[in-house]
């Protein structure tokens, strides 16, 4: 037997996994500061962010592995792409920092209306819009020169690159929601289902958008999405996008408060699915390869060793810890 | 505020900035991680008080520093990429997979176990806490572990080859990962993390000793604070002389820079003390010397010769007064704490630890020392590296990103105005923290709020159901 191994390939789905991961577990953190605006009262504010204290942290790691490892296993689109990206990216880092002191700060401030409050809701805010538009700058296309990143420090703005921003947010928040319907009780629960709806439709509205507006950026996208034998692949997508959706509002209109939250998983998965189709095998949309851009054998084959035996114990005792803090959180419990 | 500058300087300043921010956390959590799983061992061990409210009052503090750390380590992760672009593609396929692996063996390990660290004692109990804290405090070391390894090969590199594009790749790992610099590099650093906490212990211990000295906390955290001292600093002295050695082998034109010798001394090289470095004239002016003082430190001979920064090319000087004066304070802050934890030797010899003003005094003024200290080192150390990246190797002006000036300084800017506003709240909360001296029935860090799922018990039953974390 002598199965061959595409190391590139394999470090790209580690990657994608990575990005997933962060995505959807910091999504409903940064979604709850979001939210924070529609719950004004403290008592509120507590339990929300209450149910994430405990988890944010290593959410947010996710990232500095999808960044690390992008350095490691694809140095050169590492290189080209975040220079590219740079404000977006200085922006996010930003947002992350007054979102990440807020957690321990808001707890040490003497005065009742909390300005790391807002510090957690606008930082929770810049930080989600700055990965949208980073993910929408990626999508349209960097200009390469070389081995280096060619254009302007503004190529990020665009139309579309605001209209993935915006879905970002929206996508977000609806994890954020969905999150607050599972881990709250009464009043909190009530409020987070009504602001479910809205979210919803906002969350499909951005994935039509985005859907819509990408085949235009590049015949290739549409070649992809729409050309023989590809149609096959792709066409169940939106089929299961409207599947989830109704699975979503059923769940939602029947107060299932467990329902909710994994199928906007789902539905967040579906779309990432839908990311990779137009991306891959290139890094850099159409200019770089995962191959032009990959580090050496040896590089890889050192790092793919640790992935494999790491990844399994991280996501171990990551589960550990989620478990540890399950269930409802009960407003009235704990003072005293 | 930065016109004129070229996006390079930007680039350095920057880096130069978010990275003095970052360290002083890790440095402070490292070793404050270390301290509470001694504090929460000595709790299950012995079961006395004191340790647990010690633990739960310090962990507060942790907490706020863990998240200083955190959120300033995201930005330098990707400070890579951002700025340094080309250096990032040459050195990917080397630094990369330490980093990866950093992220993988460390920083997962720490953020996976910090919740139940912070908020989980009585949800899991004493014992599967008290892992957690280990976990917690062996991924900080894990870290530091990883980074100055990286940091190391950019010192000292080995281990490597080059390939066509022009990148570094491995060419035996081993090597790589345990280049030349690096296990001197790794002890000096932890024991400087140890020594900085330590440092601080004591200050918070001896402020609170000086308006009463009859409470137990107090005294506990100041006794351990003046163990380490007397017993790490010396410790820590030995190191930095063999990571000196070690340097003066390898990087030797840094070593010039620290002493300040601009001229080769072939009967014995001078120690300068005190001095003004000019790059202009190649000399020291103003200087105070011991004749062949330096020799005998560095090769053990009174009369070895030396050589100076007249055997470099000219373009390939650190920058000459910044290397010397941070080494200095470097160095003058280890003897200061080597005098206070000898001082405390004698104090507690004649039983007057805990009533000695003057001790208490000068332990409070040490409070910030081993940060000055920890800073000016890596100025040594970083500046001393220069002009290179990889040193030798790989220019810093060749490293940077293809970025407009513009960029680098808006960017820039912005991390100066938020770092002061998030640090500034972030060492007044800790102060704040720190000006209350530790008490009965010390809670963690959310005492008064509830952390607790009402109606799901946990597994372990705990006194679970009063919701407190």
């Amino acid at each position: 037997m002598n199965i061959v191994i595409d190391l590139p390939t394999v470090f790209a789905f580690v990657i994608a996994f990575a990005v997933f991961l962060y995505i959807v577990m910091d999504g409903f953190d940064l979604g709850l500061g979001m939210l924070f605006p529609f719950f004004p009262e403290k008592k509120d504010r507590d339990v929300m962010m209450n149910s994430v204290a405990p988890v944010w942290d290593g959410n947010e790691t996710w990232l500095v592995l999808g960044g690390g490892a992008l350095y490691a296993a694809f140095p050169l689109a590492y290189a080209i792409l975040m220079p590219a990206i740079y404000t977006p990216i200085i922006a996010m880092l930003i947002g992350l920092v007054f979102r990440g002191i807020a957690f321990e700060f808001r707890w040490r401030s003497r005065r009742e209306r909390n300005q790391w409050d807002v510090s957690f809701a606008a930082g929770s805010l810049i930080a989600a819009l700055a990965q949208g538009i980073a993910l929408g700058a990626i999508l349209q296309g960097v200009t390469v020169t070389g081995r280096a990143y060619g254009g302007g420090w503004w190529d990020w703005l665009t139309p579309f690159s605001i209209l993935t921003g915006l879905s970002v947010v929206a996508g977000y928040m609806l994890l954020g929601v969905t999150w607050l319907i599972m881990k709250t009780n009464g009043d909190l629960r009530e409020r987070a289902y009504m602001l479910a709806w809205p979210l919803l439709v906002a969350t499909l509205v951005a994935i039509l958008a985005v859907s819509l507006a990408t085949p235009f950026l590049d015949a290739e996208y549409a070649r992809r999405w729409f050309a023989w034998p590809n149609i096959v692949l792709t066409a169940p997508v939106p089929v299961a996008v409207a599947g989830i959706t109704f699975l979503l509002l059923r769940s939602i209109a029947k107060r299932q408060d467990y329902y909710p939250f994994p199928l906007t998983l789902v539905l967040f998965a579906t779309s990432f699915g839908g990311l990779g189709v137009s991306i891959f095998p290139y890094i850099v949309p159409r200019s770089v390869t995962i191959w032009d851009a990959a580090s050496p054998h040896d590089s890889l084959l050192f790092m793919i060793v640790g992935v494999a035996i790491l990844v399994p114990i991280i996501l171990a005792y990551t589960a550990w810890n989620y478990w540890v803090f399950r269930g409802k959180i009960d407003a009235d419990s704990g003072y005293h | 505020m930065f016109e004129g500058f070229d996006a390079v300087v930007l680039a350095r300043i920057q880096f130069a900035f978010t990275m003095s921010f970052h360290i002083v956390f890790p440095a402070f959590s490292i070793g404050l991680a270390s301290y509470l799983a001694v504090l929460e061992a000595l709790w299950l061990w012995t079961g006395r008080e004191v340790f647990i409210n010690l633990f739960n009052y310090w962990l507060k503090i942790f907490a706020i520093a863990f998240g200083m750390g955190v959120v300033s380590g995201i930005v330098m992760s990707y400070q890579f990429g951002t700025n340094w672009a080309v250096f990032s593609d040459k050195t990917g396929p080397v630094l990369g997979p330490l980093m990866a692996y950093e992220v993988l063996t460390a920083f997962f390990l720490e953020a996976g176990f910090l919740g139940v660290m912070l908020f989980g004692l009585k949800r899991v109990g004493p014992k599967l806490h008290f892992l957690a804290t280990m976990m917690v405090a062996t991924g900080t070391l894990i870290s530091a572990f990883w980074i100055l390894s990286a940091n190391s090969w950019m010192q000292t590199p080995a281990g490597y080859a080059m390939n066509a594009a022009g990148q570094f790749i491995a060419a035996d790992w081993f090597k790589l990962i345990f280049n030349p610099s690096f296990p001197y590099r790794l002890v000096h650093m932890v024991l400087a993390a140890y020594l900085t906490t330590a440092f601080v212990v004591g200050a918070v211990g001896a402020w609170h000793l000086l308006s009463d000295n009859a409470r137990e906390g107090s005294r506990v955290m100041f006794s351990m604070a003046m163990w380490m001292a007397a017993l790490v600093a010396p410790i820590q002295i030995f190191a930095g002389d063999q990571h000196g050695l070690n340097t003066l082998e390898y990087q030797p034109a840094k070593v010039m820079a620290m002493e300040g010798h601009f001229k080769s001394h072939p009967n014995g090289a001078p120690l300068i003390l005190f001095g003004f470095p000019s790059m202009k004239d190649a000399e020291v002016k103003y200087s105070i010397e011991i004749p062949k003082a330096s020799s005998l430190i560095l090769k053990h001979d009174l009369n070895a010769p030396l050589a100076g920064l007249d055997t470099v090319p000219r373009e390939n000087w650190p920058p000459v007064p910044i290397v010397f004066w941070s080494f200095r304070v470097m160095v003058g802050i280890g003897f200061a704490m080597l005098g206070i934890g000898a001082l405390s030797l004698l104090m507690r010899w004649r039983g007057k630890l805990y009533d000695s003003p003057l001790l208490h005094r000068l332990a409070v003024l040490m409070g910030p020392a081993g940060f000055v200290a920890v800073l000016a080192g890596w100025i040594t150390t970083e500046t001393g590296r220069q002009p290179f990246t990889v040193y030798g190797l790989m220019r810093t002006a060749e490293s940077a990103s293809p970025l407009a000036a513009p960029a680098v300084a808006t960017s820039l800017i912005a991390f100066i105005i938020v770092y002061f506003i998030v640090f500034t709240a972030g060492v007044i909360y800790m102060l704040r923290l720190m000006a209350e001296p530790p008490h009965h029935g010390e809670e963690g860090p959310r005492g008064d709020v509830p952390t607790h799922a009402g109606g799901i018990a946990p597994g372990i039953g705990m006194a679970a159901s009063s919701g407190k974390g």
